[in-house]
């Protein structure tokens, strides 16, 4: 078959199996958009941003596991996307980024929107590609591909300069069924030795803890891990990025750890003999002071990446392969069953746990005539009978979704944790009702957020892409007027956000429903009411308590011991 | 610690800016660097001299070793090795007693003029670092005129081999 770059471009994607592309167009990637034109099988969803197109391939990625796959063009289009890329390298979702780029011939010439995408791309991306010749296009997107999903995955970006895709060169093309690279051999199977060790000191351990993260989700090991956790019957805490992996009903399940996470959980952590780390990275707003962390455990932790690995804290017994290979593996061991775990110990910490448990550290006001954003998703959670797929945006709504929305199935929790993007919410958001159509989705943001990619409303009408947007407005950039309460004497410096705009009339004027609620009465009524309009995006404007903070706290830099609990708890 | 790593990677445009990129955004030491093809033309290797402490360097071969374009590497401080630097080295030599003092030295040092003009000669000298530093140290400072240094490249001894 005898094709030019630009329809090369299209039949690989094809044969790849991708079906939507987010993207926008430009000088630089008009000989690719014309042979999109002239096809059906892959479908061009076109964004009203580059960051908003590179958001929602990446909450279309997050919601099925598929690589999530973006176009733009050269310059300004490549920049815009930047912010997007940066989120997915964060968080290691895989994506494919294509960027046009000038004609070969003017690149480096300061040319017409001309920037060095593979330059500024190359800190934040798994790895970047230039294809100055056609001839090495399919097999370049073919690494591309292979690259942004296996391993710890991340994000890739392919530079096309124009005349790569010059309709008017044919060549030959065959579909690159296989790609081999000798560089890269990431490892999958985990060291049967260290996996045996591992399993001695889990099953002698008197207080044990499992911590994970979003390695689990993007391993799709979410089953090994709840046999696991099943068959030895120790608690489990999540990282913010690893919600939903293990059920968040189940009684072994004790909340978030953290920053904000649970006292439960923050306790557990401190007074553990034993810490079984599976696919999380020890991030700053986990550990809190590294000197202070899990002062009494020997340490166990598999990923992928050797160099997530005592990066942050030192580990006693490394285990780098895939999640749901090593699992498995362990769970064969475990079932073999020479080793059980220490009951007696075993019920003596779990009577421990229930007591930190008891304290109710998530408690709130319930009787306040202001609605409080932990009611509105506790609301959502019920109204949606905890099945919904919630993406949300940067702050306390965040805190208040991951703490209040019990996710029982992984890819359900989708947000940005490592660069913590504000805007990524509604792009998201809309990228996983193009994936998942028959599904609830609600975007959990707040009036400051929401504002970063609010252009996106205009996409959702485009494709029909009825999202449900729960805005928990409290006039403010809630978390930082937190901080700023907490750590800077209240002088709230720039964080009230004036001349908000009227978010009915504005949810109308992009031919939405717009909802306000002022009352915690209404809040229940108005959500049932917006999921029931199956058809119709719904943003649900609910006017919250101002003064609201996220409890508990961890200051940054100290030790999970040390937690700020919120005043309701305080006169409890 | 100072540590030597050699790095195999892909003879790639960009290969060299990725490493580059990985020391500064990461804050890493660079003491020296030196790139250039192997006897395989696929394959460049490059010897990194850097220092930090175990964990850091720990890291540092990681984060290495995550560069897809890297196939293989080794921190060869690690063994038995030789280190080796190329310098090139011009000094004044107007008179016959500067020209005789300077041939000495540079017998003494086993380098080799390589280059003779009326008032100048230019050495060149292999060695580890410090050969090369007390070589500078030894000729009179006020005769220098220019210097360059390859940085240093190493090898492991014997049966220590680092290719794919
Ligand atoms: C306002 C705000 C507040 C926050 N507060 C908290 C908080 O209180 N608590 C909290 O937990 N986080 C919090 N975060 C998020 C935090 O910044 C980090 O993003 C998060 O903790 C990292 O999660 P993780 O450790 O699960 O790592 P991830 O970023 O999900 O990394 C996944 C790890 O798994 C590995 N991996 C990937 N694939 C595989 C595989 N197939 N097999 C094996 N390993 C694999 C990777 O190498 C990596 O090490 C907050 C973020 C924001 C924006
Ligand atoms: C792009 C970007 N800019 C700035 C920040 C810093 N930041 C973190 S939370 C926050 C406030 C968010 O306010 P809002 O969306 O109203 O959420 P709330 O905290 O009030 O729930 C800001 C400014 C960020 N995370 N992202
Ligand atoms: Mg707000």
């Amino acid at each position: 078959m005898k094709l030019s770059g630009a329809e090369i471009f299209v039949q690989f994607l094809k044969d790849e199996g991708v079906k939507h592309v987010f993207g926008y167009p430009g000088g630089a990637v008009l000989h690719i958009y014309d042979a999109l034109f002239q096809q059906e099988d892959v479908k061009h969803i076109l964004v009203r941003h580059e960051q908003g197109g590179v958001h929602a391939a990446d909450g279309y990625a997050r919601s099925t596991g598929k690589p999530g796959v973006a176009l733009v063009t050269s310059g300004p289009g490549a920049t815009n996307a930047i912010t997007g890329i940066a989120t997915a390298y964060l968080d290691s979702i895989p994506l494919v980024v294509i960027t046009g780029q000038v004609v070969s011939a003017f690149i480096g010439s300061d040319a017409f929107q001309e920037v060095d995408s593979v330059g500024i791309s190359r800190p934040c991306v798994k790895h970047n590609f230039l294809v100055k010749d056609v001839k090495d296009l399919a097999m370049t997107l073919k690494k591309a591909f292979y690259v942004a999903t296996t391993g710890r995955p991340g994000p890739v970006v392919v530079d096309i300069p124009k005349d790569t895709t010059d309709p008017g060169i044919k060549i030959d093309y065959e579909y690159p069924k296989e790609v081999r690279m000798r560089s890269y051999n990431p490892t999958v199977k985990g060291h049967p030795g260290q996996i045996k060790r591992a399993i001695d000191i889990i099953t002698s351990a008197k207080r044990p803890m499992i911590y994970t993260g979003g390695g689990v989700v993007l391993s799709n090991a979410g089953d090994e891990l709840t046999a696991f956790t099943k068959t030895l019957g120790y608690p489990i805490t999540n990282t913010l990025m690893g919600l939903g992996a293990y059920p968040g009903t189940d009684r072994q399940f004790v909340g978030m750890l953290g920053m904000h996470g649970t006292y439960e959980a923050n306790m557990a952590m401190h007074e553990c003999d034993v810490l079984i780390a599976i696919g999380a990275r020890f991030d700053d707003r986990v550990t809190g002071d590294t000197k202070q962390f899990c002062p009494k455990a020997t340490i166990i932790h598999i990923d992928i990446d050797p160099a997530s690995i005592s990066k942050t804290v030192r580990v006693d017994i490394p285990i780098v392969g895939d999640i749901k290979t090593v699992m498995s593996d362990m769970n064969k061991e475990l079932k073999a069953g020479k080793q059980k775990p220490d009951a007696r110990a075993l019920d003596s910490w779990w009577k421990q746990i229930e007591m930190w448990r008891s304290k109710d550290c998530l408690r709130y006001d319930r009787n306040s005539a202001l609605i409080k954003p932990q009611f509105v998703i506790e609301k959502l959670y019920e109204v949606t009978k905890g099945d919904a797929f919630v993406t949300s945006d940067v702050g306390q709504h965040q805190m208040f979704a991951a703490q209040f929305y019990k996710f029982d199935k992984p890819r359900r929790w989708i947000n940005s944790g490592g660069l913590g993007t504000m805007g990524f919410g509604l792009p998201a958001a809309l990228g996983v009702k193009m994936a998942h159509p028959d599904h609830d989705v609600a975007c959990v943001t707040g009036e400051a957020s929401i504002q970063m990619c609010i252009q996106e409303l205009s996409m959702a009408l485009q494709y029909n892409l009825p999202v449900k947007v729960v805005n928990l407005n409290n006039r403010y950039m809630g978390m930082v007027r937190q901080w700023q309460e907490f750590f800077y004497d209240r002088r709230y410096s720039q964080s009230y956000m004036e001349t908000l705009p009227d978010f009915v009339k504005l949810a109308e004027a992009y031919g939405h429903v717009g909802m306000r609620i002022e009352k915690p009465a209404d809040v229940e009524g108005a959500l049932k009411e917006a999921f029931a309009m199956k058809d119709r995006l719904v943003f649900l404007d609910f006017i919250t308590d101002q003064t609201e903070n996220v409890y508990p706290m961890i200051a940054a830099g100290k030790g999970h011991h040390e937690m700020h609990m919120s005043p309701e708890r305080e006169l409890a | 610690m100072r540590h030597i790593i050699s790095v195999l990677m892909e003879n790639e445009s960009g290969a060299l800016s990725r490493v580059a990129g990985l020391f500064s955004a990461r804050g890493y030491n660079i003491e020296s660097l030196t790139v250039a093809p192997t006897e395989d033309p696929t394959l460049s290797r490059m010897t990194l001299v850097t220092t930090g402490s175990e964990e850091i360097i720990e890291q540092i071969t990681k984060q290495l070793n995550k560069l897809i374009d890297v196939v293989k590497l080794a921190d060869i401080t690690g063994g038995e090795h030789i280190e080796r630097e190329l310098m090139l080295i011009k000094v004044r030599a107007e008179d016959a007693n500067q020209r005789e003092e300077v041939k000495r030295m540079t017998d003494i040092f086993r380098g080799r003029v390589i280059d003779v003009k009326d008032s100048t000669f230019t050495i060149e000298l292999t060695g580890d670092g410090a050969k090369l530093d007390a070589f500078i140290e030894a000729v009179d400072k006020k005769s220098i005129l220019e210097t360059v240094r390859s940085g240093a490249t190493g090898i492991g001894r014997g049966g220590k081999c680092l290719h794919i």
